[in-house]
Parts: C-alpha cells; sequence; structure tokens
C-alpha cells in the first residue's frame, strides 16, 4: 500500500505529536484514579443494571405474565429492544472490518471503542429472547444438542433458529477480533507499569506479546482474514433479523425489502451510539486531537446516507403496500400512519428521516452540539421504528374481537431501562481499564495522516522537493 | 545464559534501511520488535509468507461441508418432519445457519492457530529485550555465545551505527 496522501487532506492526529506522546495521551485514561464524574456516572449507571437484575428476578419468579403482553400482541418491547440493541451493535464490526477492507484512515481512531460497544450491545440484546423464555433454565433447548427428548431436534427450517446461530456467531466473532487486536496495547500498557501487580495483570491480558517482526506479521494476517469473514457477517445478522419477521404471513412484516432495509437501520443507528458515547469519551478522556471533528464528520456522512437509505425505505413501503392492491396490506399501512399508533410511527418518521437531513450542511456535520443532539434523537427514532414495525402489525390481527391496544408496565420499561445501565457500566469499565484507542494503529497512520506529517509534507511542497514519495522505501530505491 | 547484542532504532524507515543492510551484510539476525506493524519489514528480512489464512480456510471449509451434512442428516433421515407438504431436503433455509458456521469455525481456528504458533501464553514469561519496543522503539536484535568471533562483534556494533542506531546494548537472560 503506498503510503502517499494529499497534504490538504484533514489531519487525523492533531497537535505536536510523536510515538511516545501517542503512547502517553492514549494508556492515561487507564493510569491513576478516576475522576469524580466517572464515579456517579459508572453509580448511576450501576444502579440501573442493579435493577434490571431484579427486574429479571420477577419476571422469572412470576413469569412473563407481568409483562404487558396480552393474545394478540405476543411480542412487543422485548423483541423491539433486542432488534434495537442488535443494530446499534453493528457499527462496531462496520467500522473496524468493511472500512478496513476499504482502508479507510480515520476508522483507526475509533474502532476500538466501537467494538467495545457492539459486544457490550449485543450482550444488551441476547438478553431479550432469553429471558422471554420464562423458564431461563431451558435455554439449552434452542441448541440442537443431542437430548433425550426423541432425539427431538431443534427446526432448522425456523428463522429464529437462524438467528440463534447469528447472533452467538456475531457476539463470538467480534469479541475475538476485538480482543485478538487489543493484545499489542496490552503489551503496551504492561511495559509502561510501574508496579508489579499491574504490570502482571496486563501481561496476563497481553498473553506475553512482544511485538516480534514474525508475530505481527500473523497479526495482520489474521487481522485481515477476520475483517474479511466478518464483513458478509455483519449484512448477515441483521438480514437474519429481518427474517424473523418477513419469513412470516403478517401484513406489514412479509416483505422482500426487509433485509436490506434492516441492514441500513442497523447501521444508522449503530454510528449514532458511536457518536453518542465517543463524544462524551473524547471530551471526558481528552482525545480530542486522536478523535477530531473529521472523525466526526465522516460518521455524520454515513449517518446521512443509511438515513437516507431508511427514509426511502419507508416510502417504498408505503407505495408497494398500495400498488400491491391488497387490502390487507394496504390496511396495515394506513393503520401504521393514521391508527392507534401514529404518534409512534410519525416519531419514528421525524427522527429517522427528516432529521439526518440536517446533515447535507457542512456546518451542521462538524458542530459537536448539532451531532449530539442529532445522534441521541436517531436512536430514539431507531426505536420507535421497531416498536412500529412490530406492534402496529399485531394489536389488529385477523379476528377484529382480538384488537387490542399495548400497554407496558413497569416492569418492561425497567427492563429496558436497566439494560441502558448495563450497557453504560460496561462502557464506563472498559474506558478506565482498556486502551480505548488502537495505540498500534494510530502509530501505523502517524506518518501519513498526522498534523506533524502534514507540515513536513507541505513543506517539502513549498521547497519544490518531489511530493510522490512513499513511506515504503522498496518502491523509492527500484524505481528512483 | 543467553546473550543477545540489541540495535534500538527510534524512526520505522531508518529501521527498514538498517534491516537491509544487515541482512546485505550477512549477518543473522534473531528478532526484530517493533511497537506496531512496520510495511515491507516481513520482506526486508526474507521472511516467508505466514499461512495463517490457510488454516482459516481449510477449517472454514470443514466448517460448511458439517454443518450442510449434518442439518440434511437431521431433516432427511434422523427427524423427518412435514412442513406443509415441503420437501424434506429444503436446501435454501440451509444456507443461513451453514454460513454462520462456516464464519465460526474459520475465525474461532484461525485465532487459536494465531495463538498457538505466536507461542502466546498467560503463564510463561516473555522476553523483552527492551520496554520501549512497545512504545516508540524499534529493535534489531542478534543473539551472540562464546562462538561469536571478536570480528563478529564488531561487525555487529558497526553496521548498528552505521545504520543509524539511537542505542546499542546488551541484554542477557539467564537460567536454562
Amino acid at each position: 500500500m503506498a503510503a502517499y496522501e494529499s497534504s490538504i487532506r484533514e489531519p487525523l492526529i492533531r497537535g505536536e505529536k510523536n510515538y511516545k506522546q501517542i503512547t502517553t495521551d492514549i494508556v492515561r485514561s487507564t493510569e491513576g484514579v478516576p475522576p469524580l464524574s466517572w464515579w456517579l456516572a459508572t453509580g448511576v449507571a450501576g444502579t440501573f443494571a442493579i435493577i434490571y437484575i431484579l427486574c429479571v428476578g420477577y419476571t422469572l419468579w412470576e413469569g412473563i405474565g407481568v409483562w404487558g403482553l396480552n393474545k394478540t400482541v405476543g411480542w412487543a418491547w422485548d423483541i423491539t429492544n433486542f432488534v434495537w440493541w442488535v443494530g446499534i451493535g453493528h457499527a462496531g464490526t462496520l467500522i473496524s472490518a468493511v472500512l478496513l477492507l476499504f482502508r479507510q484512515k480515520w476508522r483507526t481512531g475509533i474502532n476500538r471503542a466501537a467494538e467495545a460497544m457492539t459486544i457490550f450491545a449485543v450482550i444488551c440484546a441476547g438478553q431479550f429472547p432469553l429471558i422471554h423464555m420464562g423458564r431461563l433454565w431451558l435455554g439449552f433447548f434452542i441448541f440442537p444438542a443431542p437430548n433425550s427428548r426423541g432425539p427431538v431436534w431443534v427446526n432448522f427450517n425456523s428463522p429464529l433458529l437462524w438467528d440463534v446461530f447469528a447472533i452467538s456467531t456475531y457476539l463470538t466473532v467480534s469479541l475475538l477480533f476485538w480482543y485478538s487486536g487489543l493484545l499489542p496495547d496490552f503489551g503496551t500498557i504492561r511495559d509502561r507499569a510501574k508496579s508489579k501487580w499491574r504490570k502482571a495483570v496486563y501481561n496476563t491480558l497481553s498473553w506475553g506479546w512482544t511485538g516480534s517482526a514474525k508475530h505481527w506479521q500473523r497479526f495482520e494476517s489474521l487481522s485481515l482474514v477476520l475483517a474479511g469473514l466478518s464483513t458478509p457477517l455483519v449484512l448477515s445478522v441483521h438480514t437474519i433479523v429481518s427474517f424473523d419477521f418477513a419469513t412470516s404471513v403478517i401484513p406489514g412484516w412479509h416483505t422482500t425489502i426487509f433485509p436490506p432495509y434492516f441492514v441500513a437501520g442497523a447501521i444508522f443507528s449503530g454510528f449514532a451510539m458511536v457518536l453518542t458515547l465517543m463524544l462524551i469519551a473524547r471530551k471526558t478522556l481528552k482525545l480530542e486531537e486522536y478523535i477530531t471533528i473529521a472523525h466526526v464528520e465522516s460518521m455524520n456522512k454515513i449517518i446521512l446516507l443509511t438515513g437516507s437509505i431508511v427514509g426511502i425505505a419507508y416510502i417504498t413501503e408505503l407505495f408497494m403496500a398500495w400498488y400491491s392492491g391488497v387490502m390487507y396490506e394496504q390496511y396495515a399501512f394506513y393503520n401504521r400512519a393514521l391508527g392507534p399508533y401514529w404518534w409512534a410511527y410519525w416519531s419514528m418518521m421525524t427522527c429517522n428521516v427528516i432529521s439526518p437531513q440536517f446533515f447535507w450542511f457542512k456546518k451542521l456535520r462538524r458542530n459537536l452540539y448539532v451531532t449530539f443532539i442529532l445522534s441521541i434523537t436517531v436512536n430514539i427514532g431507531m426505536w420507535f421504528e421497531r416498536f412500529v414495525i412490530i406492534v402496529t402489525s399485531l394489536h389488529r390481527d385477523y379476528l377484529t374481537s382480538s384488537w387490542t391496544y399495548f400497554n407496558p408496565t413497569w416492569v418492561d420499561v425497567m427492563l429496558f431501562v436497566g439494560t441502558l445501565g448495563v450497557f453504560f457500566t460496561l462502557f464506563l469499565l472498559f474506558s478506565r481499564s482498556f486502551p480505548v484507542i488502537a495505540i498500534a494503529e494510530v502509530k501505523s497512520i502517524f506518518k501519513t495522516s498526522s498534523e506533524v506529517a502534514k507540515k513536513k509534507q507541505a513543506e517539502r511542497l513549498q521547497r519544490g522537493e518531489d511530493d510522490s514519495r512513499v513511506l515504503d522505501d522498496d518502491h523509492g530505491h527500484e524505481h528512483h | 545464559m543467553e546473550k543477545f547484542i540489541v540495535g534500538l532504532y527510534n524512526d520505522e524507515e531508518i529501521l527498514l534501511k538498517a534491516v537491509k543492510k544487515v541482512r546485505a551484510s550477512g549477518i543473522k539476525i534473531h528478532d526484530v520488535r517493533t511497537p506496531f506493524p512496520v510495511h515491507g519489514l516481513d520482506a526486508a528480512m526474507g521472511m516467508k509468507d505466514s499461512r495463517l489464512h490457510t488454516v482459516g480456510f481449510i477449517a472454514g471449509a470443514c466448517g460448511a461441508t458439517f454443518a450442510l451434512s449434518f442439518i440434511s442428516w437431521v431433516t432427511v433421515v434422523d427427524y423427518p418432519t412435514n412442513f406443509g407438504g415441503k420437501p424434506f431436503f429444503s436446501l435454501p433455509s440451509y444456507i443461513p445457519i451453514t454460513f454462520e458456521f462456516t464464519v465460526l469455525s474459520a475465525a474461532i481456528t484461525m485465532t487459536v492457530a494465531f495463538f498457538i504458533r505466536c507461542g502466546l501464553s498467560v503463564v510463561k514469561a516473555p522476553r523483552i529485550f527492551d520496554e520501549r519496543t512497545t512504545d516508540d522503539m524499534f529493535a534489531v536484535i542478534f543473539e551472540v555465545d562464546e562462538h561469536t568471533s571478536n570480528d563478529d562483534l564488531d561487525k555487529i556494533n558497526n553496521v548498528l551505527s552505521e545504520t543509524g542506531a539511537a542505542e546499542i546494548k546488551q541484554k542477557e537472560f539467564g537460567g536454562k
């Protein structure tokens, strides 16, 4: 790969940096005692995590009758939360895998935290199908294990089983990708550590990483193949989640547009969550020079693109309902927009279709306050999208006497808020013990994309020197 | 007791030139340690390509074969179930799980192979020649023993200082 990059392209590492400074800046957040604000945030998030555990206990003890479900709406907040969290969990792997294959250098500043976020989001997602089983201890029934029940096998033709495989594979592969990428950075922390126990802990975490040239060669081979595997994987996961709905014969669900529509929505919400977290993290951990406005703008462009895809999908759905000539399909969409759940539908439309359009303006894309507010708006909208798809299609079913309105109970609400607590607790713990930015990867783009390198390059140009120099000296020697 | 000479460089471009020059002078390099992957270093050291991706391919192929044959066996032989008169062997609905299992097998096997081939371990203490090689220094390491002549030692020291090493030091590991 030629390392040449135009001198007018915005730098991705700002300030007067060198390799040592990069290490110091990033490792700093894992050293010393966290500030009061961290303890407060962790205290609040941890409290909600405990409430979550209590609510799970209550649900399992009493049965899922404590939720607002009824015989018409047998799936509501639980599946909404599941799909929402899985969707959020799409950004990390997209950033680290797809952007790696596309050689996008801005990936290096955010991939570590985004991958961590992905893993935590998938953990939260996985909770809901499990607790919805009611009898959690029989959860292993979902795996095709040899058994004494016949043997009765799981139904391999069911998209719900495909989901089991998709989510568990996704969690495992993301975890492997993330952890193998962390090894060198744990090694860096170990070698800086002063105290003996800190050295021992980080040596264990790094599996004795040394940075030997042969290890780096294998490391790069591993991350490239894992990226290649993760790319179709990340697209398959939400495709399969959408099959849960698309393969059923419920008006509003039975559409072939679902897989691409769900995948775009997942990337949309995932990037929004990455932005929400990164805007806080870059400020509190003083990483503004590594997660720059250029990074924020790039992510906002992806939000604009995927948000617009989602918008087109909504409109296509409406058009197809009308054009199909099927009255049940037409009613499903009429009921969505103008029925008792109109407020949810229009919240979704406003948050997901209208709000990202502000990002057509460069000024707004680069404004941190606007970005922060919109990133939260988008995730509110994406929650409503799943709620609208699920509940509006179910609440008025084939038998008018069964028509009903779904109301959540406090347990429904606290389970959802509780997973937010779990998610933020995990992320806060991560931000103080793990390197939040991939140190080795940021160093590897230093010679091409840092402010220091850009300045040198500009000076060379001013002196009228040839700018076609490439970092890899192999080419330099052979061709001149 | 094993003895090593360690040449430390503070820039990857200088390191790359140095490694080429050392190789050209015919001295055997024990190892090179860098804080991040240096592009072109493996070629400069004359290293063979990693075969890790082959491991991934084989594991993936095995995973695909296993998943497809297992699902077929369950649905056709062991527990055939009639779903609306559809054929027992319904390939399209086997694809998602087969795909997921292929990816899972390849990823797990490759990662495990990576750990084993690199000898990474949580119990074994790693040999660290200089703690700065995971920070901002790049080390070229030579092994020396009682058979290494003074001429050879001079040659190593000369080539290191000629190529711009910021620091040259000796490192010993006891035991064995």
